[in-house]
């Protein structure tokens, strides 16, 4: 691990003050961030820890919605009563992810934050465009079995890592956020992660000294949530496929779907073509076919992660046949 | 790092028979250690010479004070600079879970956390959960069922088993619970197994220690 000097932040202000400058960079739960750190991914001069800052609450929003605190633990908002009754596929995707332990330290704004898994940007002798620009991508025609199929680029074909941002995803989630000026904003998560094209560095839409204070969801929108994800092992693996789904359906009709996806691009991915294809539809096998090519349209395999683009398909069909029965 | 004793400020104590009896074990240890851990501490320092820090942590009920190194995980202060070697290091990248330590009772892994963010919390390990010459009801479990062989993960398995009976008791659903609208989970099997994945048995002597944790679980509070 490199030297840096560390600080604990007082309060955001002092927070977005201290990360807008070069070399520093927030720590939370830290579970990511000091994995990548140890093996010289991320090397930061001055880490401002803002663990204690007061960003822990889940609260009641005016419009029926949630707003949770950027700090608050994945453990926490999985438990929360009010996520479990009505945003079940956010608690699901969050249980799905990690291990008991990751889930205690691992917060709100860190999961939406964290780095791919590719095995090339963890390898520090390797070329990678996202940890050192214009050095080529060694997964194009290395090991990329776990990689992505859609959104993709020449330059990086890492996929983000994120259960709980596939979920926040399909449920219409904001991010809140305040930068060092005191100015706040909510970016629609739909624009939050940035696709990789020729800049695979910059991952999302934050400005430097810009802080994640809070997600906002709105109220739930009607159906049956389901996360399903497909992994290599049965526990604590990162998805190979995952689905958020929430079909609203009445004896075999769909009204209306909402599907994002993880494990297939670099970030969380909606379908709005397959969703427009699946309301006021027939639930029936045709249906989720075509849903199911609209998801996968100009989807591209580069040789270890063909398997994907099948597995996606009966996956989602799968999904939509859990959601749809009555 | 060219003189890691000037750091902590270790050079100029002077260590005499008399000091350690009479400032006990925590001192004696310390004072004991600091050329080993600062060289198994923070790995690849090839940067400029880190400010120390001054933290306290309270581990199993006892104050320490310690002079660190930023970069010292929460693992390597209790291994290397308090020689609380129960914790034991695996993976040292929160894959495996033999690190793993209750912090107000939640368990974590110790290896991906810094000393210096834990400064005042309570901290429990595996040497802290006997009480009064009596194995914690876990430890005895483990020992009734053989629910290990090697032993190497054992001290994190039976953490992470005390936490996650916390998490169970106050009604924390998991990946594999039914209906997430109920507010407890009856620990089966699956729940245990799902549970506890986050724990790492080489020897796998998992059928050992989901009875172990089983046993424990059904014992009353």
């Amino acid at each position: 691990m490199k030297a840096f000097t560390y600080q604990r932040a007082d309060s955001v202000a002092d927070a977005a003050a201290a990360a807008v400058k070069p070399g520093a960079k927030i720590i939370a739960g830290g579970t990511n961030l000091l994995d990548l750190m140890k093996l010289q991914v991320e090397t930061p001069s001055n880490l401002i820890d803002i663990s204690r800052l007061p960003l822990d609450k889940i609260e009641d929003a005016p419009d029926g919605g949630l707003r949770i605190g950027a700090l608050v633990r994945n453990s926490d908002l999985a438990a929360d009563s009010r996520v479990r009754q009505r945003y079940g596929v956010l608690s699901r995707a969050l249980l799905a992810g990690a291990s008991a332990q990751l889930r205690n330290k691992a917060t709100t704004s860190g999961n939406l934050l964290q780095r791919t898994r590719c095995y090339y940007f963890y390898d520090i002798t390797k070329p990678c465009n996202k940890r050192n620009p214009g050095s080529g991508c060694a997964a194009l025609a290395g090991f990329n079995r776990i990689h992505a199929i859609l959104g993709a680029s020449e330059h990086c074909i890492a996929t983000h890592p994120s259960d709980m941002a596939v979920a926040m995803r399909a449920l219409d989630a904001g991010v809140e956020t305040v930068n060092q000026a005191g100015d706040t904003k909510i970016i629609p998560i739909a624009e939050f992660h940035r696709l990789p094209g020729n800049t695979p560095e910059i991952e999302t839409s934050l400005k430097p000294g810009e802080i994640i204070t809070a997600v906002t969801l709105p109220p739930p929108p009607p159906g049956v949530q389901v996360y399903r994800k497909v992994r290599d092992r049965a526990s604590y693996a990162f998805a190979l496929v995952s689905v958020a789904a929430i079909v609203d359906s009445a004896r075999g009709r769909i009204r209306s779907a909402r599907l994002a996806f993880g494990g297939l691009a670099p970030k969380p991915w909606r379908s709005p073509q397959a969703e427009q294809k699946l309301a006021n539809a027939a639930a029936d096998t045709t249906s989720f076919d075509r849903a199911a090519a609209a998801v996968l349209e100009g989807a591209r395999g580069y040789g270890g992660n063909d398997f994907k683009i099948p597995l996606t398909q009966r996956t989602l069909h799968s999904v939509l046949a859990e959601t749809t029965r009555t | 790092m060219d003189k890691p004793e000037s750091i902590i400020g270790l050079d100029t104590i002077e260590v005499t028979r008399r000091t350690v009896i009479e400032t006990g074990t925590s001192a004696l240890l310390l004072t004991a250690l600091p050329r080993a851990a600062f060289a198994a501490g923070p790995a690849g320092d090839d940067g400029p010479a880190p400010t120390p820090v001054k933290v306290e942590l309270q581990i199993n009920g006892q104050p320490h004070s310690l002079v660190l190194d930023p970069r010292t995980t929460l693992l390597d202060a209790l291994r290397e600079h308090l020689a609380l070697t129960g914790s034991k290091k695996g993976c040292d990248h929160g894959q495996c879970g033999a690190c793993t330590v209750l912090i107000d009772g939640r368990r974590i892994n110790s290896c991906l956390t810094l000393a210096v963010m834990h400064d005042g919390q309570p901290v429990t390990t595996i040497e802290g959960l006997a009480m009064d010459g009596n194995l914690h009801p876990m430890q005895a479990a483990f020992v009734e069922h053989d629910g290990f062989q090697c032993g190497y993960c054992t001290s994190g398995q039976i953490c992470s088993a005390v936490g996650m009976l916390a998490e169970s008791r106050q009604g924390m659903p998991s990946y594999v619970t039914g209906d997430l609208t109920q507010p407890a989970a009856e620990l089966t099997d699956t729940e245990i197994r799902e549970r506890m994945s986050g724990n790492i048995c080489r020897c796998a002597a998992y059928p050992n220690i989901v009875a172990a944790i089983k046993q424990t679980a059904e014992m009353p509070t």
